[in-house]
């Protein structure tokens, strides 16, 4: 698969302060790739080195083949940017902001298609001071896509949307995506990068971390499940098997287990045969956001003195 | 080719902002002629002499007002319009999109200047119309080439302000108190007559008085060219040291 984005050994300091120290990554043209970690961690000044904002200090970086520190117009003409402040002028209407920004690219997508994308059509006419920040930020992605980008840097794209402008945002980078589009994504949010990322790169302090599929994230797939229930006081103890790995607690039940194919059979079987009815039962697995917190928790602990 | 053309379009979204703005359109556009109304009606009964010439007080203020005016299209419109840009995260846009810098500088400031002709026209209008001032004929090429060289120096020093300007809530207060003061002792808001020595020195040493000076001169000069070549210079000088420090302390980004 050809190669959209390849960053090695990435380092950049600003003074004393290492903001990235020594990042490798690699996105293949028409992933969907998530840069997720804490604040401080280095996302956006990878990010902005990627854009041409910064300056790196050292290692190499490929953006559809050119160093984006030379700030080559062929590759700016091939870049949609959405950065995490509005940067439009308020007295434009949203047609002038987006026919404006069309006219810096070579081959600009058609002006209604692009705030059709975003769901601003009916805004079409409106001044950017009258739009809700929500819609600002729609407009922000519609700038992003007025020349028809081959790679779309989104940071940190629906901070502050309610859950609906959340959904129809990600539905827009979803249809994008199905367009054969490269989309390079930060965020803080789990379910925008579980429902949006093909592939995931958790990066704390500086360096990454973990690095794969949102399903299977540091051996999320693999990792223990808790199963949990609740025994109705009329029950007798569970069987001996079961006992040693279960927590008793107010609420009721957790049993952690690395086979729970074979642990609901034992304890279900068991149920059934002594008449017991369980509440509440579930099976779970950490969620990305367990697995993000436990690897940022880890890394955060090492980097104190 | 295209890039030209896309600086020309860039004028024209400039324009639509900035009409549409209410804050930039009064302060750059509806200030300098209230203030040409004002000082000629309250303080234009007198009269006075430049270049040997006698003159009536009210007609000092149509050159006098014209370099204000310059001074405020150019100079403060474009420090308070760009700061604002560049906080609100405008300019940073810009400059990830494929429109090169120049082209949008390039439209920043000829729309200024475009803003200041029709102002300067205006002063003139006016003084023609109520008090008969027409404009020079024969130091018309100087009067012309100090409106240049004025609004070319003010420009750039518009530009190299805003690299002290820390944020856009700052910039009004820098930019009006780095030329309020200098407006009232430089010979445009109020006609310097005898001027304590000390006050006259202290005026020379910044633009706005060789400008104002260099437009009212000529503006008045019977005969001659007009030509005021210390003033320009000293104009020039101002403008060259603030395309410097444009071109090296610019920022694109906000500043936190």
């Amino acid at each position: 698969m050809p190669v959209a984005v390849e960053i090695t050994d990435l380092r950049k300091s600003y003074g004393s302060v290492e903001a990235v120290r020594g990042i490798s990554l690699i996105v293949n043209e028409g992933e969907v790739f998530a840069l997720l970690g804490p604040n401080g961690a280095g996302k956006t000044t990878t990010v902005e080195i990627l854009e041409g904002f910064r300056r790196r200090d050292g290692g190499h970086v490929s953006v559809l083949g050119f160093d984006p520190a030379t700030g080559d117009r062929r590759l700016k003409d091939q870049l949609g940017i959405v950065l995490q402040t509005v940067g439009v002028d308020p007295y434009l209407t949203v047609a002038e902001t987006v026919d404006m920004f069309r006219g810096f690219y070579p081959k600009p997508r058609p002006r209604a298609e692009v705030i059709e994308l975003v769901g601003l059509t009916e805004k079409r006419d409106s001044r950017v001071t009258k739009l809700s920040g929500g819609q600002q930020r729609r407009l922000d992605m519609a700038i992003a896509l007025a020349g028809d980008p081959s790679l779309l840097f989104l940071d940190e794209p629906t901070t502050g949307f309610d859950p609906g402008a959340r959904r129809s945002a990600w539905e827009t980078i979803k249809g994008l995506a199905g367009l054969g589009k490269t989309i390079f994504l930060t965020s803080h949010s789990m379910d925008e990068v579980q429902y949006l990322a093909d592939r995931v790169a958790i990066i704390a302090a500086g360096r990454v971390v973990a690095e794969g599929t949102p399903d299977t994230l540091a051996g999320r797939e693999k990792a223990a499940a808790t199963i949990r229930f609740r025994l109705p006081s009329s029950a007798s103890e569970l069987p001996a098997q079961l006992r040693a790995s279960a927590k008793v607690g107010a609420d009721g039940v957790e049993l952690e287990t690395k086979d729970p194919t074979r642990t609901m059979y034992e304890l279900t079987s068991w149920a059934v045969q002594a008449g017991i009815s369980l509440e509440g039962l579930e099976v779970t697995r950490p969620t990305l956001e367990d697995v993000y917190l436990q690897i940022t928790h880890d890394v955060g602990a090492e980097s104190k003195p | 080719m295209n890039d030209l053309r896309r600086a020309l379009m860039q004028i024209v979204y400039i324009n639509k902002a900035f009409i549409r703005s209410p804050i930039a359109a009064f302060f750059t556009l509806v200030f300098p002629i209230m203030f040409l109304v004002i000082f000629s009606v309250l303080f234009g009964n007198g009269k006075m002499q430049i270049q040997g010439v006698t003159i009536s007080v009210a007609t000092f203020y149509v050159p006098a007002i014209a370099a204000f005016s310059v001074v405020t299209a150019c100079y403060t419109n474009i420090a308070i319009s760009l700061s604002i840009a560049r906080d609100s995260g405008a300019l940073k846009r810009i400059r990830g999109s494929p429109l090169p810098v120049w082209a949008y500088m390039f439209a920043k400031i000829t729309h200024s200047v475009l803003i200041a002709v029709l102002l300067v026209a205006i002063c003139a209008a006016f003084g023609a119309v109520f008090y008969g001032a027409t404009l020079p004929t024969t130091t018309l090429p100087a009067f012309l080439l100090a409106l240049v060289v004025g609004a070319a120096a003010f420009c750039a020093l518009g530009v190299a302000v805003t690299s002290v300007i820390p944020n856009s809530d700052a910039a009004p207060a820098i930019v009006n108190a780095s030329i309020l003061p200098l407006l009232f002792i430089s010979n445009v808001f109020v006609p310097l007559n005898n001027p304590p020595a000390w006050l006259d020195l202290v005026s020379k040493i910044f633009p706005i008085r060789h400008f104002a000076d260099a437009l009212v001169k000529s503006f008045f000069q019977l005969s001659g060219s007009g030509l005021q070549t210390n003033d320009l210079l000293v104009i020039g000088a101002w403008g060259a040291a603030g395309l410097v420090v444009a071109i090296r302390y610019f920022d694109w980004e906000p500043r936190r």
